[in-house]
């Protein structure tokens, strides 16, 4: 799109069905100032505040003469911004960008190993599911601007996720973005790499070269801004080039914390129909939690379609649990806690895991080189799963911190 | 008995005892400005409706009338005269609309229609407030007739007042109705009726009991006429004047509507579950107790989570104060709760529920609401779930205006429901960016002494003058805050609303549940269109 031969452009959704969102239909003038013409759901509490932004946005393009139609549902000031600035980019060349300040708990960096069980996926230019995502507590949320977005909506997009990275309350949930595929997505990560990503899912690798590309641009990017805030990667594997390659793609580099599978085109990629009790994803399913564990990462399963069936969902994590998964994706809200609840440790694990600990702590108290319960001799690494498996029930609220000092007071 | 166009829509202006300030004559008639929460009561006698004797109508119990209109004709319909109609088919409403037709036709002017609610399909009548069919409306003005009153194009003032409060007014003798007319889903030629058979089957009639029993005229209009006795006899023929059979009373699919069916959304189903953990936690919910919770999506989902505490420990619910439906019934059936008082019927379960089981009872505002009772039902209910457009730092609500300051909803049993117990306000922090927590509500229906816990899907106030409550959650994993924290919670995100301007000319006036006025409706400064 060149911006010579484009006088008159449109930007974001209106309609009946749309709320928290915004419409922009821009056309340069020559002369006669600006024209603008505002319909907005509640024009009574925002309209002049609306205007003012509107105003300052096109003053800081140096854009003096238009007739703008402006349709808002009750879109928030980061939504009118992104739109209005994604159609300003359509219309003019311009390095600028008109950056909203970045809320302070959205400078937080996270680390590789912290728990991933649930991502929720938020398409990236739906403005209205975004508001309220961080308040169901999902682990992270993600940004999506690849399946979730159609192509003609990719540009506006990216101005939506910037500045919903910037403005957007995560309510604690680690800030994940999905790129488009190849060279759309290495443009992707200009919008979201400056502006405190913490982990970038990147779709359909096949090959190592695939995460050397998109690492290569994050360091530019981030050299250019001098930032070093961590960012991770997540390689979805999603065909079975993908699957034979995946060790390789998971060691291919250190900020890749998780390789997640896409079981949708995979199951595609074979020429199957992707079942609920996925004997035909099986291998790969395996394959990749084993590379997983041997390059020392995550693994993470694939997302559960049918938001309905809640039942079906909680089959399926604690099938994805017992493979050796550690996290899956999520579409739906009401996705998250089953997701929680079902990764978690059950009771049988943490009582067993209570009694390793502590027959441990007995051991080393007494100066014993070997542990044992009852009469089994316990292996070291059998202890670190044992105390992993606590972390994880304190971690999700199941057991207090301070079980052991309970259960001393309950036996006193 | 019309109102003069040339006299002053309203006079004497007085600041009440909620500060606001409101007019002691509207339409002509004297009012009472609020005096603060149960200060004001009147003594006196009940207003009563004329001796009728029996010997003035058929001795075969036959009052039929070949129509509407001759009906309204023999109960002596003229100008000025009060009409009263009820609310049970929702939107499906066919016959009040047609009194006004009939009115027009007839050249009738100066009308006030009393209605126990009006919907969506009443815009009909707006042609008719235009040209002095109908002088004003006394009742809730929802969605388009809203809209025509805040916009200051009704010639008389509205009055809007609670289920209670409308039965108050009967009782007191403040709205003395001329002619009530009955929409019936079976009654029979003597005037028995009841809203659990027929086609338009609505469950039950409470909102007509008042009317039949202190109007000058009654007329029962049905579409299912039964032989002699139409039982139950929810409305009882022997206050009624003539019976009228029609082809059609209502549009059945929209008077069992569509709403009463639990929350899909995420978020609302994140409130609905946190104000039912408050409840849990608050020692609110217990074997034995009772609730009340309407027919919203967020309310319902509330009564499932309640239903899965009472499962879980093996209890019970002694009763439901409701407007029912398939989840109450679902309850009732499973033995979870002993009684459903039933004040109005949103679906066809609850009718059936209704009609066939005799702890699914029928109530009236007389037994749930009334001011003028010896006590009522409401004060009684351990817990009540209810909505707001607006609430204030102090805990004041607002239930008829939105934030741009149009009249859009009625106020319903919600006033009278604010004495149960324990009163919570599950409602979402801002709605399509409007914030729902402010500094001062744009039209105040509910004092905030009244209202105990506003529940939001990014944490739940409790009103400070609740310092039980506060005591009780002090541990809890809920995110308790104070409302000012979620006010400001609210405009971090959405930023802060400018406020609705108005002229200074009022459109409505708010009454209070014991017939004192506690606030006004403005016009609206711009008009809708402009925006």
């Amino acid at each position: 799109m060149t911006a010579e031969n484009i006088k008159r452009v449109q930007v974001g959704n209106k309609g009946k069905n749309i709320r928290s969102d915004c419409f922009f239909e821009i056309e340069l003038t020559n002369s006669g100032g600006i024209q603008l013409q505002s319909n907005s759901k509640v024009e009574v509490m925002y309209g002049k505040s609306n205007k003012k932004l509107i105003s300052d946005i096109l003053q800081y393009f140096d854009i003096e003469n238009a007739s703008i139609l402006f349709e808002d549902s009750g879109a928030l000031p980061f939504v009118i911004a992104a739109r209005l600035e994604a159609a300003i980019k359509l219309l003019i060349d311009s390095d600028k960008e008109y950056l909203l300040p970045m809320l302070e708990q959205n400078q937080k960096p996270t680390t590789r190993e912290q728990h991933r069980f649930s991502r929720l996926y938020l398409p990236g230019n739906t403005p209205s599911l975004m508001m309220n995502a961080g308040i169901h507590n999902p682990n992270a949320l993600i940004l999506d601007l690849e399946d979730a977005v159609a192509p003609e909506k990719k540009h506006e997009a990216r101005f939506l996720v910037r500045n919903a990275l910037r403005s957007l309350n995560f309510y604690g949930a680690e800030r994940m973005v999905r790129i488009n595929q190849g060279e759309r997505g290495l443009v992707d990560l200009e919008f979201v790499v400056p502006h405190s990503v913490n982990l970038v899912l990147v779709p359909k690798v096949e090959l190592p070269e695939h995460i050397r590309a998109v690492n290569e641009k994050i360091k530019s990017l981030q050299f250019a801004l001098k930032q070093k805030n961590p960012i991770w990667l997540m390689p979805i594997i999603e065909s079975a080039k993908g699957v034979v390659h995946a060790y390789q793609i998971a060691i291919c580099s250190e900020n890749i914390s998780s390789i997640a599978i896409g079981l949708e085109d995979y199951s595609a990629d074979l020429g199957v129909r992707r079942t609920a009790e996925g004997t035909e994803s099986f291998f790969a399913r395996t394959t990749l939690v084993n590379a997983a564990v041997a390059a020392g990462i995550q693994a993470i399963d694939s997302v559960f379609s049918d938001i309905a069936d809640l039942e079906g969902l909680k089959q399926n994590v604690q099938i994805s649990k017992s493979l050796g998964f550690n996290g899956m994706g999520c579409i739906h809200p009401r996705q998250i806690r089953i997701i929680h609840e079902n990764f978690a440790p059950d009771q049988l694990e943490i009582e067993k895991a209570k009694k390793i600990s502590l027959a441990f702590k007995a051991a080393k108290e007494k100066g014993l080189g070997v542990v044992t319960l009852g009469t089994k001799m316990i292996d070291a690494p059998v202890v670190k799963r044992a105390e992993k498996v606590i972390q994880l029930a304190i971690d999700m609220g199941k057991i207090p911190s301070n079980w052991a000092d309970l259960l001393a007071e309950e036996k006193a | 008995m019309r109102t003069s166009t040339k006299m002053k829509k309203y006079d004497k202006l007085v600041t009440n005892a909620a500060g606001r300030i409101v007019p002691e004559i509207i339409n002509g008639e004297q009012h009472i400005a609020f005096q603060g929460v149960g200060k004001y009561k009147p003594s006196g006698r009940k207003h009563a409706p004329a001796i009728p004797s029996c010997v003035d109508y058929p001795a075969d119990g036959n009052k039929l009338i070949p129509s509407l209109k001759e009906a309204l004709i023999k109960s002596g319909l003229r100008d000025g005269m009060t009409i009263s109609t009820h609310h049970h088919f929702r939107d499906g409403d066919i016959i009040a609309n047609q009194i006004f037709d009939i009115a027009h036709e007839l050249g009738i002017k100066g009308l006030r229609w009393f209605p126990s609610a009006s919907f969506p399909c009443h815009v009909h009548l707006i042609p008719y407030l235009e040209d002095g069919t109908i002088q004003r409306i006394e009742g809730s003005m929802n969605g388009a007739l809203g809209r025509f009153c805040s916009e200051g194009k009704m010639e008389g003032v509205g009055i809007l007042r609670s289920h209670g409060g409308r039965y108050q007014a009967i009782q007191d003798g403040e709205v003395q109705i001329d002619i009530a007319v009955i929409a019936a889903p079976s009654a029979d030629a003597f005037g028995n009726a009841n809203g659990v058979n027929g086609a338009a089957a609505c469950g039950l009639l409470g909102f007509a009991l008042g009317d039949s029993q202190y109007a000058d005229k009654v007329i029962v209009v049905t579409d299912n006429l039964v032989p002699f006795p139409c039982v139950p006899f929810q409305i009882h023929g022997n206050y009624v004047d003539f019976t009228v059979l029609v082809d059609k009373i209502g549009d059945p699919e929209k008077i069992v509507s569509g709403t009463t069916q639990i929350t899909k959304s995420p978020d609302r189903l994140l409130i609905a579950e946190m104000t039912a953990q408050f409840c849990e936690e608050a020692g609110i919910v217990q074997d034995g107790f009772s609730y009340q919770a309407g027919a919203g999506g967020t309310a319902l989902s509330i009564g499932i989570y309640f239903a899965e505490m009472l499962r879980k420990k093996g209890w019970k619910a002694r009763f439901i104060r409701a407007g029912s439906n398939q989840y109450p019934v679902k309850m009732l059936e499973e033995g979870l709760v002993d009684y459903i008082l039933d004040g109005q019927t949103f679906d066809l379960e609850g009718v059936r529920s209704l009609r066939e089981n005799s702890a699914h009872l029928a109530t009236s505002p007389f037994t749930s609401y009334n001011y003028h009772s010896k006590g009522n039902f409401a004060s009684m209910v351990d817990v009540v779930i209810l909505g707001a457009t607006e609430v204030d730092v102090n805990f004041n609500a607002n239930v008829v205006t939105h934030s741009d300051g149009v009249l859009l909803h009625g106020i319903g049993g919600w006033q009278n429901c604010l004495f149960s117990k324990c009163t919570i306000l599950p409602i979402p922090l801002f709605r399509d960016r409007i914030p729902v927590i402010v500094d001062s509500v744009t039209t105040l229906c509910g004092p905030g002494e009244l209202i105990d816990v506003i529940a939001t899907e990014r944490g739940i106030a409790i009103n400070p003058r609740r310092t039980d409550l506060i005591e009780k959650l002090k541990n809890s994993n809920l995110p308790i805050k104070t409302i000012e924290e979620l006010k400001a919670e609210a405009e971090a995100i959405c930023g802060v609303p400018d406020k609705p301007e108005f002229t200074d000319e009022i459109v409505a006036a708010i009454k209070w549940v014991d017939g004192t006025i506690i606030d006004v409706v403005r016009k609206i400064k711009r008009s809708i269109e402009q925006q």
